[in-house]
């Protein structure tokens, strides 16, 4: 049972072909094949948020998503938000407000964010709120991820 | 945590679908959203031979009003319930729902189909499309076959759908204007229902579903029953956990969520309610 599938997925514009397990998780492939470990996994089991992406622009828990449904789809990770020496509105608002400490949420915190930013342009504190509820931070007491984010809001272009 | 090997396909329509649980029968499953199946593929307490993906059978995702009813894709996912203009105006409960089930990461990928297909008593759509009065469209090998929602969950995880059988539309009666309340008591923002209430109230319909009080999805009778008998919401509400047999577990006992359906069937009937009786 169980060879490997042939997938093509782009990876912050990159993209990728590679042969896959059918049971890989996207998680582990985007740390293991292609090599991005900015995405990390916290819970293992769908409750954290740290290792979430976007797919096709919207935020999912790579950890609970076979590479195989990312097939032909674009990936966003951490690392393809800056241009270049630019952060993302989002990061540079998180290294702004202090919405960090020891960042491990951090990955997974700003796409969440860049998503939400997304579907809700401008959103009250509430909607912040609400919006994250899917990513655990252990260290800020999210204060200060809900004021970069905020902050993030107004600043877009 | 990993999964244990499975073959894949990837369908992109129902008919592709359907081939393939005939050909593989119950050594198959279908992968829809994958926020139920593959949390226990990874803790093996599912390990299915094949997977059959029909993430992508865009045929099922839609919401139409089709004049007395409305039709819901089985692969339509969470966020799209969510946002529906349909849904705010003609099921705005649903929509209300949806917007409750896990967090924004979940309502991007989960399906209604998912959601009422595994059967989880804890689920939060189920209730809903329970109390609405929905009807689920199953389609097999030898057609299509309409289930009302009341006959359409079997036991934990388990609902009537054959192996060869894939859930394609859920039908909800129309009920603008109607009176509608869901309660959803949970301890941390994103958890699922400790107990949970979806009620709807119209001069022609009154349905009142409960999450998370058995071993499937129930409908609160009693209470319903006692309403049409004349009874007020907040006597009614007494009834809330009768016919009931909820778990316990760390998040509380038996008894401790039969006190909190009665509560939070109050509460919903409280709000559902009075706004109807007013137009009547
Ligand atoms: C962190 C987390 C939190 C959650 N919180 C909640 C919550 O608060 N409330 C809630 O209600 N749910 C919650 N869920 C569950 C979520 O709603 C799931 O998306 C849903 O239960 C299953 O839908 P799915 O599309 O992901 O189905 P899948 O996981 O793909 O499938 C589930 C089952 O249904 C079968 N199936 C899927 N589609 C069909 C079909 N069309 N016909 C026949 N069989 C089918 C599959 O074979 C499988 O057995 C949560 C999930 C996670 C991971
Ligand atoms: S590691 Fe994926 S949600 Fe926690
Ligand atoms: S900054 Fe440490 S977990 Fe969030």
């Amino acid at each position: 049972m169980s060879g490997t599938v042939s997938v093509q997925i782009q990876v912050n514009g990159v993209p990728h072909a590679d042969q896959v397990e059918p049971r890989l998780l996207l998680v582990h492939y985007l740390r293991d094949v292609v090599g991005l470990t900015g995405t990390n996994v916290g819970c293992d089991t769908s409750s954290c948020g740290a290792c979430t992406v976007l797919l096709d622009g919207e935020s999912v828990k790579s950890c609970t998503l076979l590479a195989v449904q990312a097939d032909g789809c674009s990936v966003t990770t951490i690392e393809g938000l800056a241009c270049g020496e630019e952060l993302h509105p989002v990061q540079q608002a998180f290294q702004e407000e202090h919405g960090l400490q020891c960042g491990f949420c951090t990955p997974g915190m700003v796409l969440a964010a860049v998503s939400l930013l997304c579907e809700t342009p401008e959103p009250t504190e509430e909607d912040v709120r609400r919006g994250l509820e899917g990513n655990l931070c252990r260290c800020t007491g999210y204060h200060n991820i809900v004021r970069a984010v905020l902050r993030a809001a107004k600043e877009q272009p | 945590m990993i999964p244990s090997a499975f073959d894949y396909e990837r369908v992109d329509t129902v008919d592709g679908a359907l081939a393939s649980l005939a050909e593989h029968g119950d050594e198959a499953k279908l992968l829809a959203g994958g926020h139920s199946l593959i949390p226990l593929m990874k803790m093996r307490l599912a390990a299915p031979a094949v997977l059959v993906d029909v993430g992508r059978v865009q045929e099922l995702s839609f919401i139409r009003d089709t004049g007395d009813h409305l039709a819901i894709g089985a692969l339509t996912r969470h966020r799209d319930l969510e946002v529906s203009p349909v849904l705010a105006e003609h099921a705005p409960l649903l929509a209300h729902a949806a917007s409750h089930v896990g967090d924004p990461q979940v309502r991007h990928r989960g399906t209604i189909g998912g959601s009422l297909a595994h059967a989880d008593p804890a689920s939060d759509l189920p209730a809903a499309v329970l109390a609405m009065g929905g009807t689920l469209v199953a389609q097999g090998p030898g057609g299509e076959r309409l289930i009302p929602a009341t006959g359409f969950f079997r036991g934990f995880l388990e609902s009537v759908l054959e192996p060869t059988e894939m859930l394609v539309e859920i039908r909800i009666p129309k009920l603008t204007g109607a009176g509608w309340s869901f309660q959803k008591f949970t301890r941390r923002a994103q958890d699922w229902a400790i107990v949970g209430v979806a009620a709807v109230h119209s001069a022609t319909h009154t349905g009142v579903g409960l999450v998370n009080m058995g071993t499937t999805p129930l409908l609160a009778t009693a209470v319903v029953e006692a309403l049409e008998g004349g009874a007020s919401p907040e006597d009614a509400a007494t009834l809330a956990a009768v016919g009931t047999e909820p778990p316990t577990d760390d998040n509380g006992t038996a008894a401790y969520r039969e006190h909190l359906a009665r509560v939070l069937v109050r509460r919903a009937l409280q709000e559902a309610v009075p706004l109807t009786v007013a137009d009547d």
